[in-house]
């Protein structure tokens, strides 16, 4: 399953969103050890672009390859390594924090212990807070279960879509802490921030007009 | 084989119980099932012979309207929470996800009305071999309801006012159904053979079946694109 090196590249992508051109011919890559900070202004396309990394829409024109093979071809491949984090956090408020978890790893035919979870809570600053249901915590609360969901998964490619909205200067330095070990790790991950992200090395960035 | 048996249950469990948390939404189309059915009498006629000959009629159009009812918050509540993007992002198959969530919304809205039926079938004075094929007639049709109605949710999920477009999408799949399974009883009440008739559900459901969730996961792509 896993081929060579771990490495996204986008090729010629061409993004058209009601009528309008959001971008086109965009070629990068994003190779282990990297952080890909897509920067814009609003509506520029950076969620856009996203979403067509993640597979998720198809792009208007070219293609996006994942360890050099096409990502639609290759799915199950692609989606084994990969957690998505977007603008809605995909959480039930009638569900606890641990079931909402344990279902969205289910989707990736993953399962933990408990005492992996407590340890991933505890990182988050969620400790002891397994059976609260995810509508009594806060807006920041919510986007740290997602953030234990990173940790819990095994994906090697990060995408996330402004992942410091709701967060404290505190849950900013977790994020970065946690995207610092991801990539020591040999993972990659791309994300859209309107943030500086204090990255000790690794970071690069791709500017949408 | 284990592994894709994984992510499928896990989310079953996971609707039954987010509906089971949700008790009062669930009894909504049951209870509209039973006002439709009760109001018959009152409003018709209570007159036995008439009352008997419209039964199978007036439970099986209740349950189609209910049905259609409960329809809408197959996918509504997770597309709107980010869930169905986690989903189609699930390396496996989204049309076995989706095999799981019409089946949790079966469960919890065909299987009621199937075990209310016979209460109802009796209130109109239903002949008893009629009661049976009318448990087998709801038996093979709500699923079939379910799954043709989970296509016309995913193409609409995606629109605030999707209910009108909906029902315009959905109903004319409905009426073969509905065709097939009143004849079906009225047949098994004057003492006819309804073996034709139930074979022909079952051959729908089963094409139902396959192509649905199918149909339905490529549906719901595009929707979330």
């Amino acid at each position: 399953m896993n081929g060579p090196e771990p490495t996204l590249q986008a090729r010629g992508l061409e993004c058209v969103r009601s009528d309008s051109l959001l971008f086109s011919d965009l070629n990068f890559s994003v190779r282990a050890g990297q952080v890909l900070q897509i920067e814009g202004p609003n509506g520029s396309g950076k969620t856009s672009l996203l979403r067509i990394l993640a597979g998720l829409t198809p792009p208007n024109d070219g293609e996006v390859l994942w360890r050099g093979e096409n990502i639609v071809r290759r799915r199950f491949a692609f989606l084994s390594e990969v957690a998505y984090l977007g603008h809605q956090l995909g959480l039930k408020a009638e569900l606890s924090v641990e079931e909402n978890l344990r279902l969205s790893l289910a989707l990736s035919g993953l399962s933990f212990s408990p005492v992996r979870l407590s340890e991933a809570l505890q990182t988050v600053g969620l400790m002891g807070r397994e059976d609260t249901p995810a509508r009594a915590l806060s807006a920041g609360q919510r986007q740290r279960i997602t953030l234990a969901r990173l940790i819990l998964s095994t994906a090697t490619l990060w995408i996330l879509d402004e992942p410091f909205t709701a967060l404290d200067s505190s849950g900013v330095s977790l994020v970065e802490m946690l995207l610092e070990a991801h990539l020591n790790h040999g993972g990659l991950a791309v994300l859209t921030s309107h943030q500086t992200v204090r990255l000790y090395g690794g970071l690069i960035k791709l500017a949408l007009a | 084989m284990r592994q894709m048996a994984s992510p499928f249950l896990a989310l079953l469990k996971r609707d039954l119980l987010l509906a089971f948390r949700h008790r009062g939404e669930l009894a909504n189309p049951l209870l509209f099932f039973l006002i439709v059915v009760t109001l018959y009498p009152l409003g018709v006629s209570p007159e036995e012979a008439l009352l008997r000959k419209i039964a199978p009629g007036v439970i099986w159009i209740a349950a189609l309207l209910a049905a259609l009812y409960s329809l809408e918050n197959m996918f509504r509540s997770d597309f709107d929470d980010g869930s169905l993007e986690q989903m189609a992002l699930s390396p496996y198959p989204l049309s076995l996800l989706v095999v799981a969530k019409v089946l949790a919304h079966w469960l919890v809205s065909g299987l009621p009305m199937l075990l209310l039926a016979p209460v109802l079938a009796l209130f109109l004075s239903m002949p008893g071999p009629a009661l049976a094929v009318l448990e087998l007639t709801l038996l093979i049709g709500t699923p079939l309801l379910s799954l043709i109605g989970s296509i016309g949710v995913a193409l609409t999920v995606g629109l605030r006012r999707g209910g009108i477009l909906l029902t315009l999408l959905v109903l004319p799949l409905y009426i073969p159904v509905l065709i097939f399974a009143t004849n079906a009883v009225s047949a098994a009440a004057a003492g006819m053979p309804v073996a034709g008739q139930l074979y022909f559900l079952a051959a729908m459901l089963v094409l139902a079946l396959t192509l649905a969730p199918l149909a339905t996961a490529a549906a719901l792509r595009i929707s979330l694109s």
